[in-house]
């Protein structure tokens, strides 16, 4: 009998610490912690003497702003990053995340922020064609763990070799070191990040855009721990009233000059 | 906690199980073979044929693995000349060589300065005997300084092949698919940390389990003449004698 109690007693303290748990869920936002990457240019890039600048960024700066509340941004590595989120590490995830259904089993996003489609790049006089007999053999670079790879895996994973990196930046290193002889990211990226610099001067893009749902998601949203239903509602209030009041292609036209949001 | 990914996936894990012993394999045997000589040499007292054994040990032991491993595979492909080379030499490209490069050189290095030190411990009477016999300075090493300084450098030896192999790990950070790196991709599809690692951890312990396990019988083999005599061959030996 004594044991059936405590058993109660125990059972009814684990639901007291849940419900405590999401009560404190439900607070009053005054500061969010932002997880961005920092390695993504144009998105999301450290300047040499350590500031975080970028589109990413300055959509989070300008979405704080309309929600009133302080920002912390955070930089983390983009293999831990939804872990990281999850691990409490921060509250949100500004950082072109794409929203998958992979994803969307561990965390909710918002409504989206850009979509831009995904291209090949290759060497100028390459002549390397985006087809399974183009890619036969030929290594493909991407960022571990993003839509490309999962795209690239799954369809062409069969015929080309798929060589992943950590980060963009480690990539774009690699193809100027002729190691990889195709690079597929985001459009937007390879031209900010590496078309447009001086290293990626003999590269181009080649291949039609890739943009279906199915393996490239429904654009960048932001990502919340589940269950933060108060979070995500301010945030996609912000995105649209960010929109509408014109800081959004304020933003866009300062890095872009053509519409990044999509249709 | 859900390991389902991970059975998935054990196909990924296995190769890069292969991947790790390969890599650690060769580093270590061609590490081996490129540190006796070196120790050799480095133990001369013309400071020409010391010192450069000396700056190679001395720049690999006073400089983090990692940042070895980023200067010779991104540093080098910084170079026109590797880039014109990689073009033309489709191994080039395959970021397994670079790492094994490192590994080498790195392994190389600690273990010239192990054999080093265990030749240095070598008693001097040992040497005096030789002369008096009438061995010559190459059978002299070969036939007395050598085995008994492998002998001597064993159990620092063995600590050196777990380090390398825990420090292989960071050969996934440049796109090398080893165990750490198969933990890494499972880990960022399925956002399954803990899963992901303990798995890869566990095999790490099992590789490291075969290595100690390798170098005690070697030591039982080899320090044979410095174990107290069991009681049963002696009795054994009185009685033949009879």
């Amino acid at each position: 009998m004594k044991k059936l109690i405590s058993a109660v007693f125990v059972a009814a303290l684990a639901i007291g610490t849940t419900l405590g748990a999401a009560q404190a869920d439900t607070k009053e936002w005054t500061k969010v912690r932002i997880g961005v990457e920092g390695a993504y240019p144009p998105f999301s890039e450290v300047t040499p003497d350590g500031k975080l600048i970028g589109f990413d960024i300055d959509i989070a700066n300008a979405l704080c702003e309309e929600m009133k509340v302080e920002c912390e941004l955070i930089t983390q590595d983009w293999d831990g990053i939804i872990p990281a989120l999850n691990a409490r590490k921060y509250d949100a995830i500004i950082a072109s995340m794409s929203i998958t259904d992979e994803r969307r089993e561990k965390v909710d996003f918002t409504i989206k922020y850009y979509n831009t489609p995904a291209k090949f790049v290759r060497k100028k006089g390459s002549g390397i064609e985006i087809t399974e007999e183009g890619l036969k053999g030929k290594v493909v670079g991407v960022q571990r763990a993003t839509i490309h790879d999962m795209f690239i895996s799954e369809v062409y994973g069969g015929v080309a070799e798929v060589k992943r990196y950590g980060s963009q930046d480690e990539a774009y290193l690699d193809m100027v070191a002729g190691r990889v002889d195709l690079l597929l990211a985001d459009s937007v990226a390879l031209d900010g990040g590496f078309l447009q610099t001086d290293a990626g001067k003999d590269y181009e893009f080649v291949g039609p855009d890739f943009n279906d749902p199915k393996h490239f998601g429904e654009g960048a949203g932001i990502a919340l721990r589940k269950g933060e239903a108060d979070l995500l509602q301010m945030f996609n209030t912000a995105i649209e009233a960010i929109r509408a009041n014109g800081t959004y292609k304020a933003i866009q036209d300062k890095y872009f000059g053509f519409d990044v949001y999509g249709s | 906690m859900d390991f389902s990914p991970i059975f998935e996936n054990y196909p990924l894990y296995l190769d890069g199980l292969v991947t790790t012993v390969k890599l650690v394999g060769m580093s270590l045997i061609i590490g081996f073979g490129l540190a006796v000589p070196l120790a050799v040499l480095r133990t001369s007292s013309n400071p020409l044929v010391n010192g450069p054994v000396w700056a190679f040990t001395y720049f690999f032991r006073g400089t983090p693995l990692l940042v070895q491993m980023f200067l010779i595979y991104y540093g080098l492909g910084q170079l026109q000349f590797m880039i014109d080379l990689s073009q033309r030499h489709d191994f080039l490209k395959d970021a397994y060589w670079y790492a094994l490069l490192a590994f080498t050189l790195n392994t190389g290095a600690y273990t010239t300065e192990i054999i080093r030190g265990a030749i240095m411990g070598t008693p001097y009477g040992e040497i005096e005997a030789a002369r008096a016999c009438g061995m010559s300075k190459l059978q002299t090493y070969r036939r007395i300084i050598l085995p008994s300084a492998f002998r001597r450098a064993l159990p620092a030896y063995s600590n050196e092949v777990i380090f390398m192999l825990h420090g292989s790990a960071i050969a996934s950070v440049i796109t090398i698919v080893d165990l750490t790196g198969a933990a890494r991709i499972v880990n960022s599809r399925y956002f399954t940390p803990y899963e992901a690692f303990i798995s890869a951890a566990v095999l790490y312990l099992c590789l490291t389990f075969l290595i100690v396990g390798g170098f005690r019988r070697l030591e039982r083999h080899w320090f044979a003449h410095l174990r107290p005599r069991e009681e049963t061959t002696g009795r054994r030996k009185v009685g033949q004698a009879a």
